[in-house]
C-alpha cells in the first residue's frame, strides 16, 4: 500500500534514521575494508537465510548445508515455481517481506534486475567467475559490471526420439533440419497417424531456444538504449522452417504439455521431441510406459560444420536487494552452486543439469538417467552439446514477448498462416510495451 | 414480539451507531478502501529511465486519465469485450431456457423421481469451474475424448469444439452444465410459492398443463427470471477461470481472450499495476451501467405490482 507508505513515513522514529545512517556507515567501511573478511557488514552470531525455490528435493540439499553451518541455516520454502515466483518476488518485494534468497530463471533477471528486486552481489561473488562458462555468466551479469545470480542449473538443447520405432519404420537419427524435415516427412508416409515432433505455441522458451541455436538476438543493449530484434534473419529462418512443416502436415501442431501431447509421447504417437537435457524427468513422468525406448542426440544443425545449441530453461539462485545478510546469503548461494559436494547432490536428488564447468565432468554425471538406462555416455554427450550453446540476452520484458508469442503464434496455426506475421507481432507488441514504459528502444 | 415501549430508554444515542459498526467497517476495510485505492493507482504509471537496470531506475509519476484513454482504446480489450458478449449471447439464453424448462417439468405433479432429478440436475453447480474445465478440456481433446472416438467408429465427421468457432460453444457448454441447476432451483423455488389455487381454477376453466405453464406459471415467475437473467449477465461479462484453465490446451485460446484475462495479463504477466487498474474500473463501471439498466428496462414490468 503505497499510500499508506506515504502517510507513515513522516513519523519514523528519528533513532531508525540514526540506525540506518550507521549501517550505511558500516557498509561503507565494509567496503573500504574489502571483501575478503567475513561478515563484515553483517551482525556476527546465528542467523537464518529465507529461500523460495522449486527444484524438485532441493530440501535435501539444504539439509546438507545446515548440517554443517548451523549457526547459518538456511529456510525453505516451496511458494511457487518459474513465472509464478516471479510474480510473488514482485509484489513481496513491494510489500517488503521478501525472503534472502530466490531461485529465478535466467529470463526473469533482467525484470526483477529492473524492478530492484534483485541484489548485485559482485562484491561477494565475482570470484566465481571462472566456474561457469562465459555464455552462462554473462546471463548473470546482464552484460555489466554487476552480477545478479550465481548460475543453477542450464537447459541446452537435445533431440529425443524412440529407438525402437525408428528402427521399425528404418529412419536414421536426423543431424541437420533438412534430414529431420526429410525424417518427418518418411514418417508420414510410413505410419500417416505419427509424428516426428510439434511445433508448440504454448512454449516460447522452447522457441527462443530454437531462435538461440539459429544465432537470433531478440535484446541487445547500446548505450542507454535496448534494441529488440525478435524478426532478425535467425528467428525468422526457424519461424518459417517450422511454418512449412506444420503448412505440409509434416509435423503435429497440438501443444505440448497437454493431456493429448501426455498420451501421443505415452502411446507413440509422437516419436520425437526436440526439448533439452532435463527431458528425462519429463518423460519419466508423462510417459511412464516408453522407459528405455528413449535415446538422445544431439539438437539437429543448420549448420554441421560448426554445431550449435540453444537454452530451454535453466535456473539461478538470486539474493534479493531487500535481505539484510546479503553477503551470507551469496555465500550460500555460491556453495550451492559450486561446490562438489552440493552439486553432487543437485544432480542425483533435484535432477538438473548442472551449470559448473567442473560439475559437468564430476563422478554425479557418470551414470545415466534413469528413465534412459541403456545410454550409458547420456552425460558425456549432454556435456559436448552443452559446450555449443549461444549465449543470449534477455531483456526487461521477456513476459510480454511470451504472451506475444503464446496469442499471435496460436491464432496462425489456428487459422493455417504463415508464422512469419505472428513474429513480426511479437516484435511489436515487445517494443510498444517497452516505449509505453518509457525505455529508449533503438 | 417486544412492543416499542418496553425498550430500554437509557441506552445512549450511540447505541444505533454501535450496531451499525461492525457493517461499516467490513464495508470500509474490504470494499471502500481497495476500491478507492485501485481508483488512486489507475491514476498513476511507471516510467523508466536509461536502460531501466540500475537502482531506482522506476518511478511512479502522475498521469491523471492517461491509462484510461489507453484501456478504452486498447484493440484487444475491445476485441476481448466482443468475445464475451459472443459468449454471453450463445450462452445466457440456452442456460436459462433449459432451467425454466427443468423447473416447470420438475414443478409438475406427475413427475416421477423429482428429488433425484433436482439434486442430479443441482450437482454440477457444486464442482468448482477450474475442475469442470479440465473435466471437459479431457472430453474435449480429440485423442482423450470418448465422443469423438465414438463419431470416428460411427463414421460420422469429427466436431472440433477447440476449432476458433467451436470454442464458443465449449466454453459456453461448460458454463451451461455448472449453471442450469443454480438457475433451476431459485426458478423452482419461485414456481413452488404460486398459490395451488390458480391451477385449480385454470383446470376448471379448462386450461391444459402446457397452458397453464405458459399462462400462469411463466408470467409468475417472472420476477425470478429476471434476477437469474441479471445474476448471469454479470457472471458472463467476468468469464476468467474456465478460458484460462482451457487456453493451455489449444491454440484457439489466447491468453486475453476476455477482458479479465487482459486485466491479469496486465498485472501480472506485464507488471503493470496501473493500466491493469485502470482497466478494472472501467469494466466494474460497465458492469453496473449494465446491471442497472437491465433492472430499469424490466422493473416497470416485473416488478411492476411490488413496488
Amino acid at each position: 500500500m503505497l499510500s499508506l507508505a506515504t502517510l507513515i513515513r513522516p513519523e519514523i522514529p528519528m533513532r531508525f534514521d540514526i540506525a540506518r545512517k550507521a549501517v550505511a556507515a558500516g557498509l561503507g567501511l565494509a567496503l573500504l575494508v574489502g571483501c575478503g573478511s567475513s561478515g563484515g557488514q553483517e551482525p556476527e552470531g546465528p542467523t537464518e537465510l529465507s529461500f523460495w525455490a522449486w527444484a524438485p528435493n532441493i530440501e535435501k540439499v539444504v539439509d546438507r548445508w545446515n548440517a554443517a553451518h548451523p549457526d547459518r541455516k538456511v529456510v525453505m520454502s516451496k511458494q511457487a515455481q518459474g513465472d509464478d515466483l516471479v510474480t510473488k518476488l514482485l509484489t513481496s518485494a513491494k510489500a517488503g517481506s521478501g525472503p534472502d534468497l530466490a531461485q529465478v530463471e535466467f529470463q526473469a533477471l533482467p525484470t526483477l534486475v529492473s524492478n530492484d528486486v534483485l541484489a548485485d552481489i559482485a562484491a561477494h561473488a565475482s570470484s566465481v567467475k571462472g566456474e561457469f562458462p562465459d555464455g552462462v555468466w554473462q546471463q548473470v551479469t546482464l552484460g555489466g559490471d554487476g552480477v545478479y545470480a550465481i548460475p543453477q542449473d542450464s537447459g541446452p538443447m537435445m533431440f529425443y526420439y524412440r529407438t525402437d520405432l525408428f528402427e521399425q519404420y528404418g529412419l536414421t537419427v536426423p543431424k541437420t533440419w533438412d534430414e529431420y524435415a526429410r525424417t518427418a516427412r518418411t514418417l508420414r508416409t510410413k505410419a500417416p497417424d505419427k509424428f516426428l515432433g510439434t511445433f508448440s505455441s504454448n512454449d516460447p522458451g522452447w522457441f527462443a531456444g530454437l531462435a538461440q541455436q539459429a544465432g537470433g538476438s531478440w535484446w541487445s543493449v547500446d548505450g542507454d538504449t535496448w534494441k529488440v530484434s525478435i524478426d532478425d534473419a535467425a528467428t525468422k529462418k526457424v519461424a518459417s522452417y517450422w511454418s512449412g512443416l506444420v503448412a505440409e502436415g509434416a509435423v503435429d501442431k497440438t501443444p505440448m504439455y497437454t493431456p493429448e501431447w501426455n498420451k501421443a509421447l505415452n502411446d507413440g504417437t509422437q516419436i520425437g521431441w526436440v526439448s533439452a537435457v532435463w527431458a528425462p524427468g519429463v518423460l519419466a513422468g508423462n510417459a511412464q510406459s516408453t522407459v528405455g525406448k528413449w535415446a538422445m542426440a544431439p539438437l539437429p544443425q543448420w549448420d554441421a560444420a560448426s554445431p550449435r545449441t540453444g537454452n530451454w530453461g535453466g535456473s539461478t539462485t538470486a539474493v534479493t536487494a531487500g535481505s539484510k545478510k546479503q553477503k551470507a546469503a551469496a555465500e550460500f548461494a555460491i556453495w550451492l552452486n559450486t561446490d562438489p559436494e552440493a552439486v553432487a547432490a543437485l544432480v542425483t536428488d533435484s535432477g538438473v543439469y548442472p551449470a559448473a564447468t567442473k560439475a559437468q565432468t564430476g563422478s554425479a554425471l557418470a551414470k545415466p538417467p534413469a528413465f534412459f538406462p541403456a545410454q550409458t555416455d547420456f552425460y558425456a554427450t549432454a556435456q559436448r552439446v552443452a559446450s555449443t550453446a549461444a549465449g543470449f540476452t534477455w531483456g526487461p520484458n521477456v513476459n510480454v514477448a511470451y504472451t506475444a508469442y503464446k496469442n499471435a503464434f496460436g491464432a496462425a496455426i489456428t487459422g493455417g498462416t504463415d508464422l512469419a506475421p505472428a513474429l513480426a507481432e511479437m516484435q511489436r507488441a515487445t517494443i510498444d510495451d517497452l516505449r509505453a514504459s518509457g525505455f529508449k528502444v533503438g | 414480539m417486544p412492543s416499542t415501549t418496553s425498550r430500554p430508554r437509557r441506552a445512549g444515542a450511540a447505541t444505533p451507531y454501535l450496531f451499525v459498526a461492525p457493517a461499516v467497517v467490513l464495508f470500509l476495510l474490504v470494499l471502500a478502501i481497495p476500491i478507492a485505492y485501485t481508483v488512486y493507482l489507475s491514476l498513476f504509471r511507471i516510467e523508466v529511465s536509461g536502460l531501466g537496470l540500475g537502482k531506482g531506475s522506476r518511478k511512479e509519476v502522475f498521469t491523471g486519465l492517461g491509462n484510461y484513454a489507453r484501456t478504452l482504446t486498447d484493440a484487444e480489450m475491445g476485441a476481448g469485450a466482443l468475445r464475451v458478449l459472443g459468449y454471453g449471447a450463445l450462452l445466457v439464453p440456452t442456460m436459462l431456457l433449459l432451467a425454466l424448462v427443468f423447473a416447470l417439468l420438475l414443478d409438475e405433479d406427475r413427475a416421477r423421481a423429482r428429488g433425484f432429478s433436482r439434486i442430479a440436475i443441482f450437482l454440477p453447480y457444486a464442482i468448482p469451474g477450474v475442475i469442470a474445465t479440465l473435466l471437459w478440456g479431457f472430453l474435449y481433446l480429440p485423442s482423450t475424448s470418448p465422443f469423438v472416438q465414438l463419431l470416428t467408429e460411427l463414421s460420422l465427421p469429427e466436431v472440433d469444439l477447440l476449432s476458433p468457432t467451436g470454442i464458443y460453444f465449449a466454453l459456453a457448454n461448460i458454463a451451461v452444465w455448472g449453471g442450469v441447476g443454480y438457475n433451476m432451483i431459485v426458478l423452482y423455488t419461485a414456481l413452488r410459492s404460486i398459490p395451488r389455487d390458480l391451477y385449480e381454477a385454470a383446470r376448471i376453466d379448462g386450461c391444459s398443463p402446457v397452458q397453464v405453464a405458459l399462462r400462469i406459471k411463466i408470467p409468475l415467475v417472472v420476477p425470478a427470471l429476471v434476477l437469474t437473467t441479471l445474476f448471469s449477465v454479470v457472471a458472463t461479462l467476468q468469464v476468467f477461470a474456465e478460458p484460462t484453465t482451457l487456453a493451455p490446451l489449444t491454440n484457439s485460446l489466447s491468453r486475453t481472450w476476455s477482458p479479465l484475462m487482459k486485466v491479469y495479463q496486465d498485472a501480472f504477466a506485464r507488471g503493470d499495476v496501473h493500466s491493469a487498474a485502470a482497466a478494472s474500473v472501467v469494466i466494474a463501471a460497465v458492469m453496473f451501467v449494465l446491471s442497472f439498466g437491465l433492472l430499469r428496462i424490466t422493473r416497470s414490468r416485473a416488478f411492476g405490482g411490488e413496488r
